[in-house]
């Protein structure tokens, strides 16, 4: 016993090393897996206090891009309203035909320089975001809700080598799996599309609304260039994103509004 | 000593911020930063518990890790670090540090350059080969190790040059 004491007071200094050491390589491999880091991100009262007063102050350098960013999407949205053929005797104000619910926020952290990139947005229980809630801009995906606090989420951006979005092509319905090799946070990389799919440069990318997280057609990107993989079956197309993920600030979540029911019905 | 207890805890609470507001935002040719928060454990007192020092340096670590999301790979590498300072201390300014009077203000150019890169590279490779976790990508992680390394240590020195107090 005298003996254990001894060595343990001998190489307290290596032992405390060891122990800190685990510790941070358990926080580190709790982050990569999906959904499992709980005690070390950033959704919390202090770190997410800290980057909203930030932010605070460095939204009025970006006032006048988003502004137009703003404009644009509102004339958009303005011609698509006028141009629709509505008959005023159906059009109802009642949500039962809605499946999506849409609520705003704004990115307070931006990340897209390491390899698993996670946002920051000032919205979270309070507003009622709950985890796997979809997050997009006017001009394609961002990512998926992961941790909420009171006021902050954080997002698993796609500029994260652990997220996977179900993606197909436009024009057929040939669907993959969207990843990012962590290399451009401009291009990320659709995988698992068949080789008899008619895939040409240029091609536009969408969400194939199968995963119950993002509604159908969600602009992604445009196919950059493409590749049979090494078993020669399916491509491996590099996809140059709609988003500039290096500037975003106004941001919409997704709520599917039939998901309960979709996830009971597949846990049964 | 309450005086270098004090100017410890404001170098941590300042360089911790500096580095999330400030540095992570740097994304020099896309995705270049530095990390100049290590020269907190670079310059904390060469002669004072080797306990302190490692966990303060894993608090450190942790606090970066919660601001950018990280997990614990900050935390893993300060650690690392805090562990092997003697070592490197002796390395670069051997007789000196064995008789324990290494001032950081007044040592020559060239063993402080040798301290500090010897520091940085080796918390660089720790944490990058950590974040991309992937034995494959070995030659990204030699590839940012180098670039922000060289990012690191020039700040690290314009840090220690503005905030140097004058030899009387």
């Amino acid at each position: 016993m005298q003996q254990i004491i001894n060595f343990i007071i001998r190489n307290k200094n290596f032992l405390l090393f060891l122990l800190l050491f685990c510790i941070a390589i358990l926080f580190t491999i709790q982050s990569h897996s999906y959904h499992k880091s709980k005690f070390i991100n950033s959704a919390n009262f202090l770190t997410g206090g800290v980057y909203n007063t930030a932010n605070h102050i460095s939204e009025y350098v970006g006032l006048k891009s988003q502004n137009q960013l703003l404009v644009d999407e509102n004339r958009r949205l303005k011609s698509m309203l006028y141009n629709l053929n509505v008959d005023p005797e159906t059009n109802s104000l009642d949500s039962i035909h809605k499946a999506y619910y849409f609520s705003n926020a704004k990115i307070i952290k931006n990340s897209f320089s390491k390899s698993d990139n996670i946002l920051l947005i000032n919205k979270g229980t309070n507003d009622s975001i709950q985890q796997d809630f979809g997050v997009i801009t006017t001009e394609g995906i961002v990512g998926i809700i992961d941790k909420i606090s009171a006021n902050y989420a954080t997002v698993i951006s796609i500029l994260n080598t652990t997220s996977s979005i179900s993606a197909q092509l436009k024009k057929t319905d040939h669907y993959g799996t969207l990843n990012w090799d962590a290399k451009n946070p401009a291009v990320v990389q659709l995988t698992d599309i068949p080789k008899i799919a008619n895939v040409l440069v240029g091609d536009t990318i969408v969400t194939s609304g199968r995963s119950s997280i993002f509604p159908k057609d969600v602009p992604i990107g445009l196919v950059e260039n493409y590749k049979l993989d090494a078993a020669e079956n399916y491509y491996e197309i590099n996809v140059r994103l709609f988003n500039d993920m290096t500037n975003l600030e106004h941001v919409y979540i997704i709520e599917n509004i039939n998901k309960p029911e979709i996830t009971t019905l597949l846990d049964e | 000593m309450n005086n270098l207890l004090s100017v410890n805890t404001i170098r941590f609470v300042v360089l911790v911020l500096i580095q999330v507001l400030l540095f992570n935002n740097v994304n020099f040719l896309g995705y270049i930063n530095p990390y100049p928060y290590i020269i907190f454990i670079a310059f904390f007192p060469a002669k004072s518990n080797r306990i302190l020092i490692i966990l303060s340096s894993f608090l450190l670590g942790l606090f970066i890790d919660m601001f950018l999301d990280t997990g614990g790979i900050h935390a893993a590498a300060c650690v690392f670090v805090a562990y092997v300072r003697p070592v490197i201390l002796k390395f670069s300014f051997g007789t000196m540090y064995e008789h324990h009077n290494v001032k950081f203000g007044a040592v020559d150019f060239g063993s402080k350059l040798t301290y500090i890169t010897l520091l940085v590279i080796l918390h660089h490779i720790i944490m990058f080969s950590l974040e991309l976790f992937n034995m494959s990508k070995i030659l990204l992680v030699l590839k940012k190790t180098l670039f922000s390394g060289i990012f690191t240590i020039l700040l690290s020195f314009i840090i220690t040059i503005i905030f140097s107090r004058k030899p009387k």
